[in-house]
């Protein structure tokens, strides 16, 4: 009644295991070109030159765990008298894995009264958000801040 | 169709800073996405938005793909005067918006 070959059955876990090996062999995946933090590193070069990085002075508020990549709200503020003589010029924001490295450069002066700004912006990736203020005497200054990201944005189908 | 939100205050006190909201409704088009049927979507981004005041640049930004759709952009002023501030949105595929308001100070 219960006639189980076992040859079969040993031939069936032997095909079996080698099946399991052979989808172990390197999938070959195609992402789309991103940044890369090299990418990110020259386009940073681009606004600051030569100039040295300084850590400071800059706040970077971003959310640190964000569900939707869509829509990230993130204020820029820069601590400074905003003075003719002491005041922030521009404030450049940069991204290390969205297709493209940038993602804002505001122009303020010492009119706006307090160096702050906030838009909402796009992340592709779980990333490094890296903001860049330049001062009225030229010197650059920078903060950064790591993002998780659930839901990635700009390179999804269209529906 | 597009359109402007502002948010100014319609009034301060001379040296007060004041915070201006703006918002253009736009989709932002990165450029990096496809159809289903794997065609790629054109770019159609904002790329400068312009503040004035009575005429005189106050803020400036260049907006690049990574900035969400319907652009949000605030920011800070010192209100040295009455007067209007003229705000100017240009992108990709000819689009030109322009919005003004309106402040009294005393």
């Amino acid at each position: 009644m219960h006639d189980v070959n076992p040859t079969s059955r040993r031939r069936f876990l032997g095909l079996a295991g080698s099946a399991a090996l052979c989808s172990t062999v390197p999938i070959v995946t195609l992402r789309p070109a991103d940044a890369t933090p090299a990418m990110l590193a020259s386009a940073i070069r681009n606004v600051v030159g030569e100039a040295d990085l300084h850590t400071g002075k800059v706040k970077l508020d971003v959310p640190p765990l964000v569900e939707n990549g869509n829509t990230v709200p993130m204020t820029v503020s820069v601590t400074s008298p905003m003075t003719p003589e002491d005041h922030v010029k521009s404030i450049h924001v940069f991204n290390e894995k969205n297709p493209q490295p940038n993602i804002g450069n505001f122009y303020l002066g010492p009119h706006a009264g307090r160096a702050q700004v906030s838009t909402r912006i796009r992340l592709a990736d779980s990333q490094k958000v890296v903001a860049i203020a330049r001062l009225s005497d030229d010197t650059f200054w920078l903060a950064s801040v790591d993002v998780v990201v659930t839901l990635a944005a700009c390179t999804e189908e269209v529906i | 169709m597009a359109s402007a939100l502002i948010n100014v205050p319609k009034t301060a006190k001379r040296g007060d800073i004041i915070e201006v909201k703006t918002l253009m409704s736009h989709i932002m088009e990165p450029g990096y996405r496809h159809t289903a049927s794997g065609q790629m979507v054109p770019r159609d981004i904002i790329t400068s938005f312009t503040c004035r005041f009575n005429g005189t640049e106050i803020f400036r930004t260049d907006l690049f793909p990574a900035i969400a759709a319907n652009p949000f952009i605030t920011f800070f002023t010192r209100a040295t005067g009455s007067g209007k501030f003229e705000f100017e949105w240009i992108g990709d595929n000819g689009f030109s918006e322009t919005a003004s308001a309106s402040i009294s100070v005393e």
